[in-house]
């Protein structure tokens, strides 16, 4: 007897979507439930964009944007925001930067001020950029350089996937080339993709549409058109023979493998592509996954293993090419060719077999969860909006995920898991330099 | 904070908007159990924290126990449990810290019957499977090891050593051997001996009704028994200043610099005033450590300073990875910036900002239900409930600059700060000697 399916709820948020003159296209969210907002400005560049021999530009001059621009002096973004009682962060992905605020509802027209004078201009000196370099110097060592498993997989990945340039560079960048920036590189890379015509503006939570609506011309209004630039092709053939590469880690105690596979055009070919988000965590999503119960409890060739799309653990911001990453630590000694060996095993036995009764139904709740309560942040629902608009033009698409998700079938999460073939698989392995 | 001749100005905020609470309903239950809930409907979720005090637990029983809690019952395996909560969109995962045990999940609104259903099962009928204790025994075990290889666990590790000393907190890492040596039957023990209800808290947020998600909770767990014992963990003791303690990581390309200093609970009348004196020196990005150390001298990335409450006392933590080659030069900021706030008054401006700060990420804090949850949650574990945020945030905007002035000076003196430095001792021990006292040890194994 099948067993009975959760009902999967939605949650239907109002968006309303216009474009200023100047090409800034924008989304409103309101939500009055409590007398907070998320502002994000979204620009349409990041780490795929950055030029040859900039390697961690895109990121850099994130940082930069934060120095101060046409009416504020450094450190004022900050304690502006802060002094309001709100929080701000920045993040640069391999396709956008995003900028954002979380803040009293009161503050709007200020998180309004603050990112439309940055959006006509930063203030780009020598200084900020010598001091922002060393910054990131220290972020880099902290997450990478002074830490075990430092950017395994997101860095250490593509490089074996991809042949290109964009696609395969290291996106926190080396510190040669850091260190070679120039504030005309900043200047130049702004001009080219930090113009209204390759941004959009989200805001979501307690605000008045109409007043906002005034409130967005008054401050963005003036900023000059410019428009977006050509977004080059950044496609890349799929693999036609398997690749595996390994390296020693000197601070890991454990071995660690990560393994990729290429998947559908996330933005034009969503109906495709959404079987796989489904299918990773089919695999991995607990102790009642597939690969969990295989590899962590019964041959113990794990102690843990993950799976999602994207480098960045992004599925529904990132475009084309991305892949499915599985990614599991292995206990002392661990085997990866037996863990490879295995996982192919279990993909087989998927895709012949099908699933168990109740398997899918269960990992489609499960994912209607992760989503909603993403959403129940606002600044979770003005940063995807934004992105969703960015890449397609669809913000309210969010509110629509769950029940895309509960929608894909066994058919089509067997139909994937039967393209996970080893000759498409990239794979990197993590040798302990570290042992004990 | 001025701006350079503007010809913009930046626009003056709205009319803040009243702290409103969210609808909450609580009742303890004959077994002990209390139970809190809050309604926030904003999506159809439920959020659930359930913790039970948990103090003086051998580190190696309690983290094994933590693990292996959702192993199975007499009549669901794992695997069961795994699925069965995934059905009604949830999961369930188990913490622990050194006063507490807790027990954290989110699922479907629809499911919370179910959701508590299971979460009774496991809290009376965990019977620790074998071969499923050994599983995640060597999986504790391996991730120790992973924890060991990383900076910021040692220098923690060292700092808790260093500043409790002979008190129960002072190890919350157990040793692999020790792990090793856990028997199922002493989990067993352990937990016929400490899963209880009495002195426990479940909070339930969410978009449920409140009257009847207390009625679900009783039903589920009003049958849940223990008449296991408490245990209470002693005060902590002072900080006793002394030498720098430099752990030697040889080959380090950045120092873990962390910064002690005393502490005071939510409950305590200089809470709020310490507060904005932690929050002006070093608790948020527009503190004066921040921009000296970040932002002017580009020595770190992400530094920050914050009060840590446990039962037994609060302490205040300052933490920073800096550059190997500007570690000394780091520190003789950070103790600047201490002696600063210590002895001279901050500028009225300075202090409205950190006041607003504090006020507005109250609000911010209870505006989903993830967040309501754990704040509820936490104040609970002090004794508190809700209503306190906005006590709380009465005594914020009363605060004045003599306040923080008196208040600094007592918690934030460096001569009553523990340093302890995890770096490259070769490089940094002999700059780090020009400023303090300086005793070496070799990195713990």
């Amino acid at each position: 007897m099948p067993t009975r399916r959760a009902r999967i709820p939605a949650t239907r948020y109002p968006v309303e979507r216009f474009t200023l003159d100047n090409g800034l296209r924008v989304v409103l969210t309101p939500d009055r439930s409590a007398p907070v907002i998320g502002v994000a400005v979204v620009y349409d560049v990041g780490i795929r964009s950055e030029p040859e021999g900039r390697t961690g530009f895109a990121h850099l001059f994130e940082h930069l944007m934060f120095q101060g621009s046409e009416n504020l002096e450094k450190l004022a973004h900050f304690r502006y925001v802060q002094g309001a009682g709100g929080t701000f962060n920045g993040s640069t992905h391999l396709d956008y930067t995003d900028y954002f605020e979380t803040l009293p509802s009161n503050a709007l027209e200020r998180a309004l001020f603050l990112e439309a004078d940055r959006m006509r201009g930063p203030r780009l000196t020598e200084e900020n950029l010598r001091n922002q370099v060393d910054v990131v110097k220290e972020e880099i060592r902290v997450n990478v350089l002074n830490r075990p498993y430092g950017g395994f997989p997101w860095l250490t990945l593509p490089p074996v996937m991809f042949d290109t340039f964009p696609n395969e560079h290291d996106g926190y960048g080396s510190f040669d080339d850091l260190e070679s920036a120039t504030v005309a590189d900043a200047a130049d890379f702004f001009r080219r993709y930090y113009a209204s015509g390759n941004a959009v503006l989200a805001i979501s939570g307690d605000i008045d549409t109409a007043e906002a609506v005034t409130l967005i011309e008054r401050h963005f209004g003036d900023v000059p058109a410019r428009p977006a630039p050509d977004r080059p092709d950044f496609a890349e053939p799929d693999l036609t023979a398997e690749r595996r590469t390994a390296y020693t880690d000197q601070l890991a105690p454990l071995p660690a493998l990560a393994t990729a596979w290429r998947v559908p055009d996330p933005v034009d070919d969503f109906a495709a592509y959404l079987p796989y988000v489904v299918l990773a965590e089919v695999l991995t999503d607990g102790d009642a996954s597939r690969l969990v119960g295989r590899l962590v409890h019964r041959d113990r060739t794990v102690t843990s293993i993950g799976g999602y799309l994207g480098f960045m653990g992004d599925p529904f911001d990132v475009r084309d090419p991305t892949a499915l990453v599985l990614q599991a630590h292995l206990p002392p000694g661990g085997d990866a060719d037996k863990v490879l060996r295995t996982l192919d095993e279990e993909l087989d036995r998927l895709a012949q077999d099908g699933l168990a009764d109740g398997e899918l139904a269960r990992t489609q709740a499960r994912m209607a969860t992760h989503l909603l309560r993403e959403t129940d942040a606002v600044l979770g629902r003005a940063l995807r909006m934004a992105v969703l608009e960015q890449q397609r033009g669809e913000p309210g698409l969010l509110g629509e995920l769950p029940s895309l998700i509960g929608a894909v079938t066994d058919e089509q999460v067997r139909a994937a898991a039967a393209t996970l073939r080893p000759e498409r698989r990239a794979s990197i392995e993590v040798i302990p330099g570290g042992a004990r | 904070m001025s701006v350079i001749t503007p010809h913009r100005q930046l626009p003056p905020l709205g009319p803040t908007r009243r702290l409103k609470l969210p609808r909450q309903a609580e009742r303890t239950l004959g077994n002990g159990l209390t139970v809190i809930v809050v309604r926030r409907p904003a999506v159809p979720l439920v959020e659930l924290r359930l913790w039970m005090p948990f103090g003086r637990v051998h580190p190696a029983r309690g983290h094994l126990l933590t693990q292996t809690l959702l192993s199975g019952t007499e009549t669901m395996s794992s695997v069961q449990i795994a699925a069965e909560l995934q059905k009604i969109g949830g999961g369930l995962s188990a913490g622990l810290d050194p006063d507490r045990l807790m027990l954290s999940g989110t699922g479907l609104a629809t499911g919370l019957d179910r959701m508590l259903e299971i979460l009774a099962e496991i809290l009376t009928g965990a019977n620790y499977p074998s071969a499923w204790v050994g599983i995640e025994r060597d999986r504790l075990v391996d991730g120790i090891e992973v924890a060991r290889s990383q900076p910021a666990h040692l220098a923690r590790t060292a700092l808790l050593r260093r500043i409790f000393g002979g008190h129960p907190y002072a190890v919350q890492t157990p040793e692999p051997e020790q792990v090793r040596a856990v028997r199922p039957a002493a989990l067993r023990s352990l937990h016929a001996q400490r899963v209880h209800p009495a002195g426990a808290v479940l909070v339930l947020v969410g978009d449920l009704r409140p009257e009847r998600a207390l009625d679900a909770a009783e039903k589920a767990l009003g049958g849940w028994a223990g008449a296991g014992r408490a245990a209470d963990v002693p005060p902590i003791p002072p900080l006793e200043p002394g030498p720098l303690l430099l752990v030697d990581r040889p080959g380090s390309v950045q120092s873990s610099m962390r910064v002690a200093l005393p502490g005071a609970p939510r409950t305590h009348p200089d809470h709020a005033a310490l507060q904005l004196a932690n929050l002006l020196f070093g608790g948020y990005f527009s503190s004066r450590w921040v921009e000296n150390i970040r932002e002017d001298k580009g020595y770190t990335y992400g530094p920050h300073s914050l009060i840590e409450h446990s039962v037994a006392g609060s302490v205040l933590v300052a933490a920073a990875e800096v550059a190997t080659e500007v570690t000394a030069p780091a520190l003789l900021e950070t103790i600047y910036e201490l002696g600063r706030i210590a002895t001279v008054p901050p500028a009225v401006d300075e202090l409205e900002q950190a006041r607003q700060y504090a006020l507005g990420t109250l609000q911010l804090g209870i505006s989903t239900q993830a967040g309501l949850a754990s704040l509820v949650s936490a104040y609970a574990g002090n004794g508190l409930r809700l209503d306190y945020l906005a006590e709380h945030a009465a005594r914020l905007a009363k605060v004045g600059v003599d306040d923080v002035t008196e208040v600094a000076a007592r918690y934030l003196a460096p001569s009553r700060a523990v340093t302890v430095v995890l770096g490259d001792a070769e490089r940094i021990a002999g700059s780090l000697a020009t400023l303090a006292p300086v005793e070496t040890v070799p990195v713990p194994c």
